[in-house]
C-alpha cells in the first residue's frame, strides 16, 4: 500500500510538551507522508492526546518543531493550521451539542465560500455515512456516540483537509459503528488524504495502516511498518497476549 | 384587595380629567398607558440586545453598558453640533462609531481580564466596571455635569394622534428602530455564516478553531455588535432625553433586569422582557407615585427569578 518516495506532509521532530511543568510527551519525532495512513498507539495516559493537540495548535509544545507541507505551524494559532488543510478530531469530538447537525457541517465548510466547495464534501460525506442525511434536523447532542463521531468526521472533512487526524473515534461505541468507521478511515484515504491515527485498539489499527508508532510515557519506544510493529515480540505479548 | 379598587379608581381620575364620556376615557387612557409602554419596551429592549449579546457569546457581564449609552448620545449631540444634520440621518455614524468603541473594548480591555489565571470572573467585573467609571469621569472632564439637549430635531417635541392617544414621535421611531434592530438581528444569526459562528462560539468558544473560525474575531465582532445597537438606542433616545454624564446608570439597571428577565443571553428573550418592562413600568407609574415606578420592575423581576431562576426564555 505504501507509496515509497512520495512527499512528507507531516514532520514532527523531537517535540516536548508539558501541563503545568509536568511532561506529558518528550522529544516524540513522527512523520506522515503523502497518502499515508498512520498510527499512533500506546496505553492510556502515553500521551496520544497530547502528541495531537500540538500538532493542531491546541498546545504547544515546549520545544521542538512542527512542519506541515514544508512550513513550520508550531507556534501557530489553531483556526490558521485549520486553514492551512490539517483538521483534527479530539477525542471528546467537541461538537457545537445544541446546534443542528446540518449547522455543525455547514460549520465545517466555514472557510469556503464557494457554493462548490460545500457542496462536493457535503456529498462525500453523505456517502460516507448516510446515516447522517436522515438526521439533518436533529441537533447533535441527541446523536448516539457513533453518530457523534461520524458527524465529527464529517465535519472535519468539510474543511477540505489535506491531512486528518483522529483521535481515538472507536472510544465508546458499538462493535458494529466501530467496523464501520474503520472502513470510513480506508475510504476517505482512498479519497486522497492522509490519515493520522491515535488508537488504543492496535490490532484493527494495524490492519488498515500502513505505519505505526508505540507511544509508552511520553516517548517513542517502536517505529516501523505495520507488518514489523505487528510482528514484534513485545507488541505480541503486550497486545495479543502470546 | 382593598387597594386594587382604588388604583382602578385612581385610572378612572385619570381619564376624566382629560376627557369627558367616562367609558371611552377609560379605554383611551389604558389604551395610552399600553402604547407608551411598548414603545418605551422596544427602547428598553434595543438597550438590552447587546449586552445579551455579549453575555450569550461569553459570559461576560458588560458593566459600562450604561456608559455605552452615554458615549452615545454623547456622539450625536456632538455630531448634530459639528455637522448640523438631523439625528435620524447621523444614527449610522453613531452605530459605528459604537461598533469601533466596542471592539476596541473587547481589544484593548475585556481579551486581557479574561486571560486571568486567578479569580477570572471577578477580574472581568472590576475590568467592565472600572471602565464604567472611567467613562463617567471622561464625560464629566469633557462635556461636563450639565445637561444637555438637542433643539430642533425633526421628530422631537412632535406627537401623532392616535384617535385621542398622544405618541411621541422619537418614541415611535425608537420603537421601529428596535423592531427593525431585531429583524436584522435574526437575520444575522439564522441566514448567514457570521451568525452560524456566533452560535457555534456561544456553544464552545474553544472548538471553533477546529472548523477554522478565529474566536478572537468572533468576540472582536460581537462586542462590536453589542455596542452598535446600543449605539442606535442612544441615537434615538439623544432625540428626547436629557444627556448628561449619569444618563446611563439607570437605563444599564434596567438592562440588566431586561437580560435576566428575558432569560441570560437569549437575544429574543430580551425583546420580549424589554416589552414587558416597558408595560410593567407604564402601568405602576399610573397607579403609584411616579417616583416609585421601578418598583413594578423589580417585583416582577423578583417573581420571574423566584418562580423561574433562568428567566423566561433561557435554555440554561
Ligand atoms: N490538560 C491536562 N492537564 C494536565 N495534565 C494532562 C492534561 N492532559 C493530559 N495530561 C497528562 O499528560 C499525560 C498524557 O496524556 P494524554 O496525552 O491524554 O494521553 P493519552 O491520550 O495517550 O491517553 C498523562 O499523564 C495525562 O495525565
Ligand atoms: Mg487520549
Amino acid at each position: 500500500m505504501l507509496i515509497w518516495g512520495t512527499a512528507t506532509v507531516l514532520e514532527v521532530q523531537s517535540i516536548t510538551t508539558t501541563y503545568q511543568g509536568l511532561i506529558a510527551i518528550s522529544d516524540v519525532s513522527i512523520d506522515v507522508k503523502q497518502g499515508e495512513i498512520v498510527v499512533v498507539a500506546g496505553a492510556n495516559g502515553a500521551g496520544k492526546s497530547t502528541l495531537l493537540k500540538s500538532i493542531s495548535g491546541m498546545e504547544r509544545p515546549k520545544s521542538g518543531s512542527v512542519s506541515f507541507e514544508g512550513s513550520r505551524i508550531d507556534g501557530v494559532a489553531g483556526h490558521d493550521i485549520t486553514a492551512r488543510g490539517i483538521a483534527y478530531v479530539p477525542e471528546n469530538r467537541r461538537l457545537f451539542p445544541r446546534l443542528s447537525v446540518r449547522d455543525n457541517l455547514m460549520l465545517g465548510s466555514y472557510l469556503h465560500r464557494k457554493k462548490a466547495d460545500r457542496d462536493a464534501p457535503l456529498q462525500q460525506v453523505f456517502e460516507l455515512f448516510p446515516r447522517l442525511a436522515e438526521r439533518l434536523d436533529q441537533r447533535a447532542e441527541t446523536l448516539s456516540g457513533g453518530e457523534q463521531q461520524m458527524l465529527a468526521i464529517s465535519r472535519a472533512l468539510m474543511t477540505r483537509p489535506k491531512l486528518l487526524m483522529l483521535d481515538e473515534p472507536s472510544q465508546g461505541i458499538m462493535p458494529k459503528l466501530v467496523d464501520e468507521i474503520f472502513r470510513a478511515i480506508v475510504t476517505i484515504r482512498a479519497l486522497g488524504l492522509t490519515i493520522l491515527l491515535v488508537e488504543q485498539r492496535l490490532i484493527e489499527s494495524l490492519e488498515i495502516a500502513d505505519r505505526a508508532f508505540i507511544l509508552q510515557t511520553g516517548r517513542v519506544v517502536l517505529a516501523g511498518t505495520a507488518d514489523e510493529v505487528g510482528a514484534n515480540p513485545d507488541i505480541r505479548r503486550a497486545y495479543l497476549g502470546m | 384587595m382593598p387597594c386594587r379598587e382604588h388604583r382602578l379608581l385612581r385610572l378612572r381620575v385619570k381619564g376624566l380629567a382629560q376627557d369627558n364620556g367616562l367609558k371611552t376615557m377609560t379605554f383611551q387612557a389604558l389604551a395610552q398607558i399600553v402604547v407608551s409602554g411598548l414603545l418605551m419596551g422596544l427602547i428598553y429592549a434595543l438597550i438590552a440586545a447587546g449586552l445579551s449579546l455579549i453575555f450569550g457569546l461569553m459570559d461576560v457581564v458588560n458593566f459600562a453598558h450604561g456608559e455605552f449609552l452615554m458615549m452615545a448620545m454623547y456622539a450625536m449631540f456632538g455630531l448634530v453640533l459639528a455637522l448640523a444634520v438631523d439625528p435620524v440621518l447621523l444614527m449610522p455614524i453613531v452605530a459605528g462609531l459604537m461598533f469601533a468603541l466596542g471592539a476596541i473594548v473587547y481589544l484593548g480591555v475585556v481579551r486581557h481580564a479574561m486571560r486571568a489565571k486567578v479569580n477570572a470572573g471577578m477580574v472581568q467585573v472590576f475590568a467592565t466596571f472600572g471602565l464604567a467609571i472611567v467613562l463617567r469621569g471622561l464625560a464629566q472632564l469633557f462635556f461636563t455635569p450639565d445637561f444637555r439637549s438637542i433643539p430642533n430635531t425633526w421628530l422631537g417635541g412632535k406627537t401623532l394622534n392616535l384617535g385621542g392617544i398622544f405618541l411621541p414621535w422619537p418614541q415611535l421611531f425608537g420603537g421601529a428602530v428596535s423592531i427593525a434592530a431585531f429583524v436584522g438581528l435574526y437575520l444575522l444569526i439564522s441566514r448567514t455564516d457570521f451568525g452560524r459562528a456566533l452560535a457555534a462560539t456561544r456553544e464552545d468558544a474553544g472548538a471553533v478553531a477546529l472548523v477554522g473560525i478565529d474566536r478572537n474575531k468572533v468576540f472582536t465582532i460581537g462586542w462590536g455588535l453589542g455596542a452598535g445597537l446600543v449605539g442606535l438606542a442612544g441615537s434615538v433616545m439623544a432625540i428626547f432625553f436629557y444627556i448628561h454624564p449619569d444618563v446611563g446608570g439607570p437605563f444599564a439597571l434596567t438592562a440588566y433586569v431586561t437580560v435576566a428577565l428575558g432569560g441570560f443571553g437569549s437575544i429574543f428573550g430580551a425583546l420580549a422582557a424589554g416589552v414587558i418592562i416597558g408595560l410593567i413600568e407604564a402601568i405602576t407609574a399610573t397607579i403609584l407615585p411616579t417616583e416609585m415606578k421601578s418598583l413594578g420592575i423589580y417585583a416582577a423581576y423578583l417573581a420571574v427569578v423566584f418562580v423561574r431562576p433562568r428567566g423566561l426564555f433561557g435554555n440554561i
